[in-house]
């Protein structure tokens, strides 16, 4: 279990992110969401000791993060960032087995290699693991990353805007995947997403920030109505429900 | 990986191929007395490219970049500045110039002081801090030049010329007293290092990644910093400062074998080195006939492929 205490970061005298307590459920996707500059990538980057909290503290199952051996701790917690520019030339296979890294220190075993072949196979990239990451379209790249993360094979698997510059299908593809995880593999998901649908389509629970503080944290069906929404983003926002899904028609609401 | 070890062995059968030209071509007024000499020169070129090579490189790793090296930390400087100061305040004829050890172990630790109190000072604030290290390193760099050449126009001409020596890279004169000490130097290195290469692999995956892949990235950074600055003032006390060296060799590693793991690079860098240092000195002897000296030619030969470097990626970036 992963619980955050009173976290709190400025950058300058600036608050960034303000005593913000959430405890993290297992097995569920939570998504992070919230306007611009709301803290949410702050937050994620605390949680997954990127970042080291002002004051407050996080613990994972029950020891504080600082506290826990890095190796080990990468062995429970994996967290992807949105920028991942590498300037070293890999194939997809090669990226993929860092993420056995926490396990082999670089030797790999017969064990190691069947968790990339399966982490590869889950994002579909078998047929174009050979190929350098610099030959790959956006998407391609991003389900690279994902993929290492999947063969890392830790519990709690953060993720920040994983849908960043990719299209309605890989987003989709993506999302699904996450879902799989979760359902399948018994992960915990946490994901920040600037697409209040998707967050709506697939998370479990949904935590919403707005300027560093948190304002909502429940069951994705308490948030997506129109007054939370008008509370987190300051906007009218009519729901409407498609196939068992609540969408938000945002796109014309006045502002 | 079968084509990169082809490669590594014929990069291997090149150097000892320089090796043996440079020990044994044209012997001449005594086997005895020259053979034994010329493996000294050997040695400590051996020795000065493996430390240059492999502290580059790391060096290299850590900061995610391939322009910078580590004399732009300003660490060539500060080994400037402390045998200036020395020269100055203590005089040509004091023990700390004339006992080799004591002359050495000031450097190597004003070095590393040096890139600690840099890293200890930029380390408090924790944004973006290898940039920022970068460029108050090169404005530090500057400042120590300025300080050293402020000192030696007020010194003593005939110790500005005792000095002058010993600041000039310079093969032909080996401080070969310390060769013994930078073997043992480079060993250390290399035990630890061997700890170290699948670490050097992860983190040039960037700071994020190498953490979540359980990098404990700030220390690892800091004993990298160390471990370069010990190399560095290794070479440069041996046989002085060669600026550009360090970026030819750990570039033409990058580019000949394409690879990310670091046991391959630094080898292949290093097997450069000795093929640059040993062949080039042996061109300088018997081609130039001792016209010019080696310093010369891979600081004029650095310069322009430091200038290409520059171009590709400003290009590359644009």
């Amino acid at each position: 279990m992963i619980e955050l205490k009173g976290l709190t970061k400025r950058f300058g005298k600036k608050p960034v992110v303000e005593d913000v307590s959430v405890t993290i459920e297992q097995g569920k996707i939570t998504s992070f969401i919230g306007p611009n500059g709301a803290g949410k990538s702050t937050l994620l980057s605390m949680v997954s000791r990127l970042l080291d909290a002002d004051t407050g503290e996080v613990l994972l199952d029950k020891n504080d993060v600082k506290k826990w051996k890095s190796s080990e701790f990468a062995k429970r917690v994996s967290i992807l960032k949105q920028a991942n520019y590498i300037n070293v030339r890999l194939t997809i296979r090669e990226l993929v087995a860092f993420g056995r890294y926490p396990y082999s220190n670089g030797r790999l075993t017969a064990e190691d290699e069947k968790f990339i072949d399966q982490a590869i196979e889950y994002m579909n990239l078998t047929e174009m693991q050979d190929k350098f990451l610099d030959e790959l379209s956006g998407g391609q790249r991003q389900r690279a990353f994902i993929a290492m993360v999947i063969a890392q094979d830790t519990d709690y698997v953060l993720l920040d805007e994983p849908l960043n510059n990719l299209d309605m299908k890989h987003s989709v593809q993506i999302m699904k995947i996450l879902r799989k995880l979760v359902d399948e593999l018994g992960k915990t998901v946490v994901i920040v997403l600037h697409d209040i649908n998707f967050a709506s389509v697939y998370s479990d629970r949904i935590v919403a920030l707005k300027n560093g503080k948190l304002v909502k944290n429940g069951p994705t069906h308490e948030i997506i109505n129109s007054d939370a929404l008008r509370e987190i983003y300051d906007m009218d926002i009519p729901i409407q429900e498609q196939n068992g899904c609540r969408i938000c028609v945002y796109f014309n609401s006045h502002t | 990986m079968r084509n990169n070890s082809t490669k590594l062995i014929f990069l291997a059968v090149l150097a000892i191929i320089c090796i043996l030209l440079y020990g044994f071509y044209d012997i001449k007024g005594g086997f005895d007395y020259a053979f034994p000499k010329r493996m000294m020169r050997v040695a400590a070129m051996v020795i000065t490219g493996i430390a240059i090579a492999y502290s580059t490189v790391v060096f290299q790793t850590i900061t995610h970049n391939r322009i910078l090296t580590p004399s732009v930390m300003g660490l060539d400087s500060m080994y400037e500045v402390v045998q200036t100061l020395i020269y100055f305040f203590a005089g040509s004829m004091s023990i700390w110039v004339l006992n080799k050890y004591l002359n050495f172990g000031a450097a190597i630790i004003a070095m590393v002081l040096f890139a600690l109190v840099l890293y200890r000072f930029l380390f408090r604030a924790d944004k973006h801090p290898i940039y920022l290290l970068l460029l108050i390193g090169m404005i530090l760099g500057t400042l120590l030049g300025s300080l050293v050449t402020f000192l030696q126009v007020l010194i003593d001409p005939v110790e500005y010329l005792n000095l002058q020596t010993r600041l000039f890279a310079s093969f032909t004169n080996v401080n070969s007293d310390l060769l013994y000490i930078a073997i043992g130097i480079l060993l250390l290195a290399f035990i630890y290092g061997y700890r170290i290469m699948g670490k050097l692999d992860v983190m040039s995956l960037g700071r994020e990644n190498a953490i979540n892949l359980g990098i404990n990235y700030d220390r690892l950074v800091m004993n990298i910093l160390i471990l370069s600055s010990v190399l560095i003032a290794t070479s440069t006390a041996l046989v002085g400062p060669i600026t550009f060296f360090g970026l030819i060799v750990a570039n033409l590693s990058y580019q000949y074998l394409v690879t990310y793991r670091h046991s391959v690079l630094i080898l292949g860098a290093s097997l450069i080195s000795i093929i640059a240092l040993v062949g080039g000195q042996f061109l300088i002897e018997h081609v130039f006939e001792l016209r010019t000296t080696l310093s010369v030619i891979i600081n004029f030969i650095g310069g322009i492929y430091f200038i290409y470097l520059l171009l590709k990626e400003s290009r590359s970036a644009g």
